[in-house]
């Protein structure tokens, strides 16, 4: 029977393929006594047997299909099955206590976990915990005659069904063969919607039941344009699909004769169309898809990348590339942006009530001045290279930003006095607080940019955690209420001659660029692949038309809803 | 049985990549092999076990081999010691 289910559509465009569920199976058992000890050391035995074949198995098709780096995650976990130490260690337990294999092997594996992850002194060994529950899962499954998910043997062309995708998922999916995500949670933030759009392949996240309403190996239609989901679908919905998946690539072909070109509206203004990057890797993505800066390059990747603080060295690095690799056009670096719901494991940071109220980004910058001081000397170094411009995240206060900003002169002072060569930069803030974003023209005073982050921004402004689907009706980038905080910023950056860009989702958003263009922003940073979809749709739109619209949208419209229709109303 | 003693130079100490190797090249002999620091004794073929001492830069530990291939099993160790860098 053909179904169609309903979510948040997260990356564009069209797929047709078998759905793969990547779900964990019931792995819970109870504990029993066993009078045949011979008989369940056997079936342990036989358990870790058939789990050391399947790693062997799972080993050598990542390493052909993804590399031997990611294959080793897979040596790891045999070393753990031949372990003395720990499987042994479960069949004297069983011999002993003439219990079954599956408490024996909870218990031990419980107290190797909790052993690790106490030397908090020692990230790697941290790490290690996560080895040991991968493999006790794997033991498990085989004793309980349960099948795990094994994404890394993928080998024909799925659609991934998930209850939610987290980066070490997605870091064992050969991307060859993925032609797109859906999940029960997330929004168009979620991990998975990131990795999609920069997969180019479509997403629909936030379907409640989506992985209690697809079984394994069923014909799906994603519609990533829509958020559509079909499931089982008629001969004649594959061919409608077929023929939107055919519109959708001719669409993209024509966007990507807009490579080459400058971003101007119909009336002749120029904006300037930036992208997000994470990695230096990312690069590629930005000039391949023609934008004309990086507004937000993410550096915690580094340190979330690493199994210790990364050095100067390592950093400059880095920073150098991405500064160097985009050939004198501007690159807006922000500084650590750890804690909220990213965390280091070898920086152990305190337990919050609410961590995005916590202590956060430059809030721990301005601690821990060592950490600080050593990413300022990198990206000071660095700036000898290109056009960087330096922003510091989450600022609420004026003197945090003096504060923050006379650490880098002095980093700057000492570089220089040592003879070390330093470019010129730009020093600017993110604004995602509303008290900076209502206090901007004191700040505008001071600073040489603004950055508006919108997905904070709307999160702080609404009192509404991003990650929480119950409170998720409250993100609302459209409301009048943000809409008359982003121009409150860009009027106040005009009028010191500074600019406003922004690096939020909305950046890239078909509603919210037309409004942000009649509001005056300066820059619009998103998505790589969002770059040439954006720059189609502002040549098709007259500044001085937004402007009215833009009016209207702040003073005359009383919720999002009312900006969505004005918009669709008034952009074709 | 044969013993001796090591004194790690290794800025990391027995972590990681080293470790690893001292287990694979120890599991491959029938020498039951033992690695003992400050008064803790572990099975060195076991990487959990080898990783939970926390062997650091500067230890002194001891190696000790019984079985028929004693000998073979101790020198083999000592050369992926020096190989990885772990000891002089």
């Amino acid at each position: 029977m053909t179904k169609t289910l309903k979510g948040i559509a997260a990356s564009d465009g069209v797929a047709i393929a078998k759905a793969y569920l990547l779900v964990q199976p019931d792995l819970s058992f109870s504990k029993s006594a066993v009078d045949d000890v011979n008989k369940e050391t056997d079936r342990l035995q036989n358990a870790i047997d058939k789990s050391n074949s399947e790693l062997q198995q799972i080993r050598d098709i990542a390493a052909k299909s993804l590399g031997e780096e990611e294959a080793q995650v897979f040596d790891a976990h045999m070393m753990i099955l031949a372990d003395p130490e720990f499987t042994g260690a479960v069949k004297q337990k069983i011999e002993e206590e003439k219990v079954n294999a599956e408490s024996a092997l909870d218990e031990v594996s419980t107290n190797f976990i909790k052993m690790f992850e106490a030397m908090t002194d020692n990230p790697y060994m941290q790490e290690r915990a996560a080895d040991v529950r991968d493999v006790t899962k794997r033991i498990m499954a085989h004793l309980l005659g349960v099948t795990l998910p094994n994404p890394a043997l993928i080998n024909e062309e799925v659609i991934i069904v998930a209850h939610d995708l987290t980066p070490s998922d997605t870091a064992q999916l050969n991307k060859k063969y993925v032609k797109a995500f859906v999940t029960d949670i997330g929004g168009r933030t979620a991990h998975s919607a990131i990795m999609a759009r920069s997969l180019e392949i479509p997403a629909i996240v936030g379907t409640d039941t989506v992985t209690k309403d697809i079984k394994e190996g069923q014909k799906v239609i994603v519609d990533g344009n829509t958020g559509d989901i079909v499931v089982d679908p008629t001969t004649a919905d594959v061919e409608k699909y077929q023929s939107l998946a055919k519109e959708y690539a001719a669409q993209k072909a024509e966007w990507a004769k807009l490579r080459n070109e400058a971003t101007v509206t119909a009336d002749g203004k120029h904006f300037e169309l930036a992208a997000n990057i994470g990695t230096p890797k990312d690069l590629t993505g930005v000039l391949d898809n023609g934008a004309e800066a990086i507004g937000l390059y993410r550096t915690e990747f580094l340190y979330m990348d690493s199994a210790e603080l990364p050095t100067e060295d390592d950093q400059f690095e880095a920073y150098k590339a991405v500064i160097e690799g985009m050939n004198g056009k501007p690159v807006v670096v922000r500084t650590m942006d750890i804690g909220g719901d990213k965390h280091l494991p070898y920086l152990p940071l305190p337990e919050e009530m609410n961590p995005f109220l916590g202590y956060r980004a430059i809030r721990i910058s301005l601690d821990r001045q060592d950490i600080f001081r050593t990413q300022l000397r990198a990206l000071l170094r660095a700036s000898a290279f290109g056009h960087l411009r330096i922003m510091f995240p989450m600022i609420a206060t004026l003197q945090e930003f003096r504060q923050a900003k006379a650490i880098l002169l002095e980093e700057e002072e000492k570089l220089v006095a040592a003879g070390v060569k330093v470019g010129k930069f730009e020093v600017g803030i993110m604004i995602e607080i509303p008290a900076a974003a209502v206090l901007a023209d004191q700040f505008a005073k001071e600073v040489d940019f603004f950055s508006i982050g919108t997905n904070d921004l709307i999160q702080y402004s609404m009192a509404a955690d991003r990650g929480n689907e119950h409170v998720s009706y409250l993100y609302q980038p459209y409301n009048p209420s943000i809409l008359r905080l982003v121009k409150h910023v860009i009027e106040s950056a005009h009028k010191e001659g500074k600019w406003a860009g922004m690096c939020g989702e909305a950046a890239g958003d078909p509603i919210m660029v037309p409004l942000l263009v009649g509001l005056g922003l300066d820059e619009f940073s998103m998505s790589a692949t969002s770059v040439l979809k954006v720059r189609s749709l502002m040549k098709r739109l007259d500044t001085k038309e937004m402007a009215k619209l833009a009016e209207k949208a702040v003073t005359e419209s009383l919720t999002n809803d009312d900006n969505i229709k004005l918009v669709k109303d008034n952009v074709k | 049985m044969e013993k001796r003693d090591f004194h790690i130079i290794a800025e990391t100490g027995i972590h990681a990549r080293p470790a690893t190797l001292l287990v694979q090249t120890a599991s491959k002999f029938n020498s039951d092999i033992n690695l003992e620091y400050k008064g803790k004794s572990v099975n060195l073929k076991s990487i959990m076990g080898v990783m939970s001492l926390g062997v650091g830069q500067g230890a002194d530990v001891t190696i000790s081999a019984e079985g028929s291939d004693e000998a073979d099993a101790i020198n083999a160790i000592q050369e992926t010691m020096k190989k990885e860098g772990l000891c002089d």
